[in-house]
Parts: C-alpha cells; sequence; structure tokens
C-alpha cells in the first residue's frame, strides 16, 4: 500500500479516493440543505373529537373533554394576551386540556403538521414565517369561520359575534365568496405618523392638500428637518400613505381595480398625480437624506430624533420604536393629505385593517374549540386586556373605555373616529406578497423614491408587474366582492 | 496486494455511504422529484405536472437574474478571497526581510499578530458579521459615511446597499472579510509544510519576493488552494450567500433585483410564496450550476503532484 497517486498502479489511490468523496460532500451541501428542509408526508389526518352540546354557554358546540391545542406567533405583542385567554377557556372548560405553545417560528413548526394532517387547533398565522394565506385557503386547509361569527358574542347573548367587529374584518377574512376563512385580531391604522410637538415648533397643523404640504417641507428644511422618511430598505411601507391617498383621490374603485389587478388599473389619473405629488417630495429634496439605505428601524430611529418630519407607517411603530421615540414626542397619526379640493373623498379618509391572523384549520381535531377560544378573545374584557397590555386595538368594536390609551393609540382612535366609514382597506398585500412587496414596493416605488425612475416610467412598469401576475397561472387570484 | 482492495475500501466505507445515501442522495432524488410537480409545501395533496416548472423557470426573469449574480460570487468571490489570502499568507511566512539572527525564510513584523486578526472575522456568525455591516453600510449614521464626513468628504455620500450599482459589491465586500481569515490560516498551514531549503535555494540564486511566490509557494500550494476555491465557490453559492442577501439588502434581494441570489429565491419561493415545486425546481438549477462549478475547477485545477 501507501500509495499516492494513482497513476503508479492501477487502482484507486488513497489519498483520490478521499479527494473525491470529500469533493461529492461538498459539492452537496448548498444545494440539499435547502431542498431536503421540506418533505411532504402522507397521512390522512386525526381523529376529530366528537362534538359536544350545544348550550347558551356553549353556542358552538364544544366538547368540554377535548384537547384545544393553540399556537401563536410570538411577536411584537408578545403572548400575554393569549395566555390569559387560555385561563378563560380552561376556567370555562375544567375538563379539557388545553395546549398553549407560542413560537416565532410559525410555519417551520407547522408546515410538516399541515403535510401530516395534524394541524393545532387554533394558530396565530403571523411574522416573517408566515403561511401563504393564499395557498392554504387554495388547498381547503382552512375551517370556515361563519359559525363563529354568526355565534353568539361572548358578552351580549342577543348580539351575534360579526355585529361586535370592527369595519372590515369580517371582509378581510374573506377570499372569493361567502366563507371566512381568517379572523384578524389586532386592528392597524395605516398613515403619515408625526410628532405633534415637532409640528407646534414649526407652527403649523397636519396639512390637508399637497401644497400645504409641500409648503411645510419648504419650512421644515429652512430649520435644517427633513420633511419625510420611510423604510428604504423595505419601500413597501410608502403604500401605507399612498394607497389611503390614491383613494382619496380617485375613490374606492380605484383601488379596487389595482387589487383586482385589473388591465390598465395603475394608468388611472389619481395614481399618476399621487405619485408625481410623492416624487415631487424627492426633487424638492424633502427626503431625509440616506434614506433608500435605511432599514424600517433605522428610519424609525432617525424620525423619532426629529430628523425628519412625517413617516409612513402602521400602528405597531409606537411599540416598536418605544424605545427611541422622547416621552414628550406626542406621536401622532393623520390621514394623508390629498391633492386638493376636488378629490373624490374628503380629508380623513385612511387606510385601517385586520392584523395577526388567527386561523382555524380544517383537519384540526378539535375546530368547535379553537373557535370557542376565538370568541374569548373578541369579548370586551380579553379585548382591553389587549389594548391595555400591547398598545393596539382589537377587532372587537370598542374595548377602548376605562384605559389610559397611549398618545399615539389615542391619535388613533381618534383619526378612525374622524374617518368614520371611510376606511379603506387595500388588499394587495395579503393577496399578492410578491407583487406588493418585491414588485410594485422594492422594484417599483423604492426605485422612484431614490430618484432612480419617474413616476411615468413607475406607472408602466408597476402596470407590467401587475399583468404579469394577473396572467400567472401558478397564484391564485382574487377580486373584490 | 491489489486483490481484495476494493473489498477492503467498501468494508471502511459502507457505514459513511449508507448515511450519505440516505440524508444526501435521497433527498436529491425527492426534490428532484417534487421539482415536477405542483406541490405548494402547505397541502400534502399535489399532482404531476410535467416539465410546467421548468418551463416557467426559463422565462422567469428574477430566475435568470439570481442565477446571474450566484455566478458572478462564484467567480469573483474565489478570486478575491482567495488572492487576498495567499498574499496575506505568504507576508506573514515568506515575505519578510531577513533579520539578524533570525531565520532566512520569515514573515513581516508582527506577523503572529496579523494572523489572529485576520482569523477574527471567522470567529463571528455570518449572521452577525452581516448585521454589523448593515449597520456600517447606513448613509444616514453609519461607520462608512460618518468616516467619509470625518475627512471632509461631505459630497461622498453614498447609499450603499441602497444603490443598485453598489448593493452587489457590498454583499461581496463582507463576505470577502467574514472568510478571508480562514484562508489565511489555511494557505499558512500549507507553507510551513513547504521545506525552507527551497526557498534558501531561490535566495541563493538571487530570486526576488515576487518569484519566489510564483515559482515556489504558490506551485507548492496549489492542492491547497484547489480545494480553498471549490469550498469558497459553495460558500458563494449557498448558505453564507443567502445569509448576508437575506440579513443584509433591500427588499430583501434588491434594490431593483439588484442583490438576489438563487438560494434566496429558493427560499422565497418556498417560504414566502408557497410554491415549494417552483423552489425544488430552481434547486435543481443551482444544484447543476454547483456540479458545473466543482467540475470546471477540479479539471482547470488538474496538474501533475509534485512530491517533496
Amino acid at each position: 500500500m501507501g500509495s499516492t497517486s494513482a497513476a503508479r498502479h492501477g487502482g484507486v489511490g488513497r489519498r483520490d479516493l478521499i479527494k473525491r468523496s470529500a469533493a461529492l460532500g461538498l459539492i452537496s451541501v448548498p444545494a440539499m440543505s435547502l431542498l431536503s428542509a421540506c418533505a411532504s408526508g402522507g397521512g390522512d389526518g386525526q381523529d376529530k373529537a366528537k362534538a359536544g352540546k350545544k348550550t347558551a354557554k356553549n353556542p358552538l358546540g364544544v366538547n368540554d373533554t377535548a384537547q384545544m391545542e393553540f399556537v401563536l406567533f410570538d411577536g411584537g405583542f408578545g403572548k400575554e394576551y393569549a395566555e390569559d385567554a387560555t385561563k378563560i377557556y380552561q376556567k370555562n372548560f375544567p375538563k379539557a386540556k388545553v395546549k398553549f405553545a407560542a413560537t416565532q417560528k410559525i410555519q417551520s413548526t407547522l408546515q410538516p403538521r399541515f403535510n401530516q394532517g395534524n394541524p393545532p387547533d387554533l394558530i396565530d398565522n403571523s411574522g416573517a414565517e408566515q403561511m401563504d394565506m393564499g395557498v392554504l385557503v387554495g388547498k381547503n386547509q382552512l375551517a370556515d369561520l361563519t359559525p363563529l361569527l354568526d355565534a353568539p358574542s361572548y358578552d351580549d347573548p342577543q348580539k351575534k359575534v360579526r355585529d361586535t367587529l370592527r369595519p372590515g374584518i369580517v371582509e378581510m377574512g374573506q377570499f372569493d365568496g361567502d366563507p371566512v376563512w381568517i379572523l384578524y385580531y389586532a386592528y392597524t391604522v395605516y398613515g403619515v405618523w408625526y410628532s405633534q410637538k415637532a409640528l407646534e415648533s414649526l407652527d403649523a397643523t397636519y396639512p390637508e392638500t399637497w401644497d400645504q404640504m409641500l409648503a411645510l417641507c419648504e419650512k421644515a428644511k429652512k430649520k435644517g428637518m427633513a420633511g419625510w422618511t420611510y423604510a428604504g430598505k423595505y419601500p413597501y411601507y410608502l403604500p401605507f400613505s399612498l394607497y389611503p391617498m390614491i383613494g382619496k383621490v380617485g375613490g374606492r374603485q380605484v383601488l379596487d381595480a389595482i387589487d383586482n389587478l385589473e388591465p390598465n388599473a395603475w394608468k388611472h389619473p389619481a395614481v399618476k398625480a399621487c405619485l408625481e405629488a410623492y416624487y415631487e417630495l424627492y426633487q424638492k429634496g424633502y427626503i431625509l437624506k440616506g434614506t433608500p439605505g435605511l432599514d424600517h428601524i433605522q428610519s424609525q430611529t432617525a424620525w423619532a430624533k426629529g430628523k425628519a418630519l412625517f413617516i409612513p407607517n402602521g400602528s405597531w411603530v409606537e411599540n416598536e420604536s418605544a424605545n427611541v421615540i422622547p416621552v414628550d414626542f406626542d406621536l401622532a397619526v393623520s390621514a394623508p393629505s390629498g391633492l386638493d379640493g376636488s378629490d373624490k373623498m374628503p380629508f380623513g379618509t385612511i387606510w385601517a385593517s385586520g392584523g395577526e391572523p388567527f386561523i382555524v384549520p380544517a383537519k384540526a381535531a378539535n375546530a368547535a374549540g379553537g373557535m370557542e377560544q376565538l370568541r374569548i378573545m373578541l369579548s370586551e374584557a380579553s379585548s382591553k386586556n389587549f389594548t391595555a397590555k400591547v398598545k393596539s386595538l382589537t377587532a372587537y368594536n370598542g374595548g377602548t373605555d376605562g384605559i389610559d390609551l397611549t398618545p399615539g393609540l389615542k391619535s388613533g382612535v381618534a383619526a378612525l373616529d374622524k374617518a368614520g366609514s371611510n376606511v379603506l382597506n387595500p388588499r394587495l398585500q395579503d393577496w399578492y406578497v410578491q407583487l406588493q412587496k418585491e414588485k410594485i414596493g422594492v422594484a417599483g416605488l423604492g426605485e422612484m423614491m431614490a430618484g432612480r425612475a419617474t413616476p411615468a416610467e413607475t406607472i408602466k412598469k408597476i402596470q407590467g408587474f401587475a399583468d404579469e401576475a394577473a396572467k400567472d397561472t401558478s397564484i391564485k387570484h382574487y377580486k373584490h366582492q | 496486494m491489489q486483490h481484495g482492495k476494493y473489498r477492503f475500501i467498501v468494508g471502511f466505507l459502507a457505514l459513511p455511504l449508507a448515511l450519505y445515501a440516505l440524508f444526501v442522495v435521497w433527498p436529491f432524488i425527492q426534490s428532484i422529484y417534487y421539482s415536477f410537480t405542483d406541490w405548494t409545501g402547505l397541502s400534502p395533496d399535489f399532482k404531476m405536472v410535467g416539465f410546467d416548472n421548468y418551463k416557467r423557470m426559463l422565462d422567469d426573469e428574477i430566475f435568470w437574474k439570481s442565477l446571474q449574480h450566484s455566478l458572478l460570487f462564484a467567480l469573483v468571490l474565489p478570486v478575491v478571497t482567495l488572492s487576498l489570502a495567499l498574499f496575506f499568507a505568504f507576508m506573514i511566512n515568506v515575505g519578510g526581510r531577513r533579520r539578524k539572527g533570525g531565520p532566512v525564510i520569515t514573515g513581516v513584523r508582527g506577523s503572529g499578530f496579523y494572523k489572529i486578526v485576520y482569523f477574527f472575522p471567522q470567529v463571528l456568525s455570518i449572521a452577525i458579521v452581516a448585521l454589523l455591516f448593515a449597520f456600517a453600510y447606513n448613509p444616514d449614521s453609519g461607520a462608512i459615511n460618518s468616516l467619509l464626513r470625518g475627512l471632509g468628504l461631505d459630497s461622498l455620500q453614498p447609499l450603499w446597499l441602497g444603490d443598485p450599482n453598489l448593493a452587489l459589491w457590498c454583499v461581496m465586500a463582507v463576505l470577502v472579510w467574514s472568510q478571508v481569515g480562514f484562508f489565511v490560516v489555511l494557505f499558512s498551514a500549507g507553507m510551513a509544510s513547504i521545506p525552507a531549503d527551497l526557498y534558501e535555494a531561490a535566495l541563493l540564486d538571487g530570486a526576488s519576493r515576487f518569484t519566489t511566490f510564483f515559482r515556489i509557494t504558490l506551485p507548492l500550494l496549489w492542492d491547497t488552494v484547489q480545494s480553498g476555491w471549490v469550498y469558497m465557490g459553495i460558500l458563494a453559492l449557498g448558505a453564507e450567500s443567502f445569509a448576508v442577501v437575506q440579513i443584509m439588502t433591500t427588499g430583501p434581494g434588491g434594490p431593483d433585483y439588484s442583490t438576489t441570489v438563487m438560494v434566496l429565491y429558493v427560499y422565497q419561493k418556498a417560504f414566502r410564496d408557497g410554491q415549494a415545486a417552483y423552489a425544488t425546481t430552481i434547486g435543481v438549477a443551482l444544484l447543476l450550476v454547483t456540479l458545473a462549478f466543482a467540475a470546471v475547477v477540479m479539471r482547470l485545477g488538474r496538474r501533475e503532484r509534485l512530491e517533496f
């Protein structure tokens, strides 16, 4: 033996053999670690729990001895609110076993269980590892929540659950037709966020028209303050104020057409006017320098430090940036400014919609239990508990009396009051995630706001993306009802 | 001696090969199979769709962009990283001036210190490195632009990761920074095994440092360089490039698709868009690219082995 080279005697040399197998092993590392991450299994699902008796106290007919398993996304809202709610469930059904888990890894924990047909009974499908709702619905993996919505509410047996919810919640849970697949528990107000104190230092109120907006930005610029900043690395934050502005200027149907991926929806004059208005912010130098390279946290920090007046964002910003927002900041949100008096909808028209999507899997062993848990969470007491703990509204309409609201939350409630029925709910971000985030957001609006594309080019580009998505047979398409 | 040699080898390799087959080859076969289905990854039912996914991939502009970037990674990263590492390793081990009373062959002053410093980034996880650099590249208050401002270059404030022309290079720079130390150590070890008399002979013949490097060091280190090349290429196509792109870049994958790479695209399709079957199709393409890369490196690198 002792061979070092294959050339000397016909066989395979020791070193060559080791070298070759090592090379093979190395090659396979990158490709396989990705591919093997998901493998589907068979499985015919689990045994369903027998239905319990329907009573006034138990309108969904929950089997009071069956286990109820609840998996929560452990994100910005924490897990305490849900734990509190499971305690109520346990109290109401003392013989049932309640299994509760909170995780950030929703998809990696639950995807295999969906594949094997034994998912838990209630899931908060949220966060970076959210499972695609469209696919879950399309593959009949979710239970219709209509029985829950038609059940009497927890507090008032005379009122159905559906009548206690905020506007838009039920529609958001529908994909095509009547069934409601998702219940969004949190309620988010989107818009333009600012410091009331900073605005007062400029002797200004929130501008209602774009001319006023530009004038205010000019005033701020003279004081060495930028007008706007945004999450430059995730430009899909821009629509939080841009979409409702489009809706305000051109009317609800413009946004519906965009959501429905109708041909030329983006070529509507209202869209063009609004994109040009935003582009003007860039052209006149009202955007904080360096913004296209900032992520959401960095932009929020710059804004909280007073480097910029306005930022498009959602109501979670108060919690997320709590450690950098000064105590005397006086956080406030406003519905977006419009163009001028000829806008189709009044000032105050705002985007508000559900967050934290809760689902009950179709193959859950105890689906009624999952829904009952949701019914408990939609009670006034649980809703108040949530709002008090995490500074966010819930889908339950009300539930803010008697608790101390933070400045941002208070301003959000006021903005909703002002909006009345003029609440818009663009759906691109939950119907077509890739289109909204990567294509419209990053490749379209992001490039425009960084000054690398004109509004006309951007509209053409985005319309192209929308047309592609409309034609793409690999994704499921939805329409506003 | 030759008789029964294979049986002997196989006896030793049976267990590793079985494990290899189970955990490497079998997933390969599985994923190739899935690439012919319409599996979403979120439900157990799917059907065969033939070559649909492949047809779709060939028409997919983002796929081509990510392929282009991955290829660029696989070409540029090894060249830059290995060249730098070779240079550093040579200077640390061989490139120094001769000092009185010291050995004939030595590194530059303080080479022991440099060796440790170069290895430092290797101790940090790639996720931390990516985060650190994401902060450094912050155009508003990041270290790099602050430094430029400090030098009086107020007009030069690039957007770094926010600029489609710079973003990809910014990402590559991070990978080079984090990997170069490992290869410095690897090559240093290789150089230590080159007999000093070869260098001494060259020096006696009046060879410059430049000549010594190209005539002695590099040829004798060729095996190590070749392995380093494969290793670096795999890193550039695989998990490390995913981590930096996912953590650092706009979108991630942007701005305007300027940093998207194949691994990122696989991840997005499988875990964001619920299109696991299409993701495995891109994975198969990635496998082919990786195989082709390894084949090219092995072929180009084939040389007569020197015995010493």
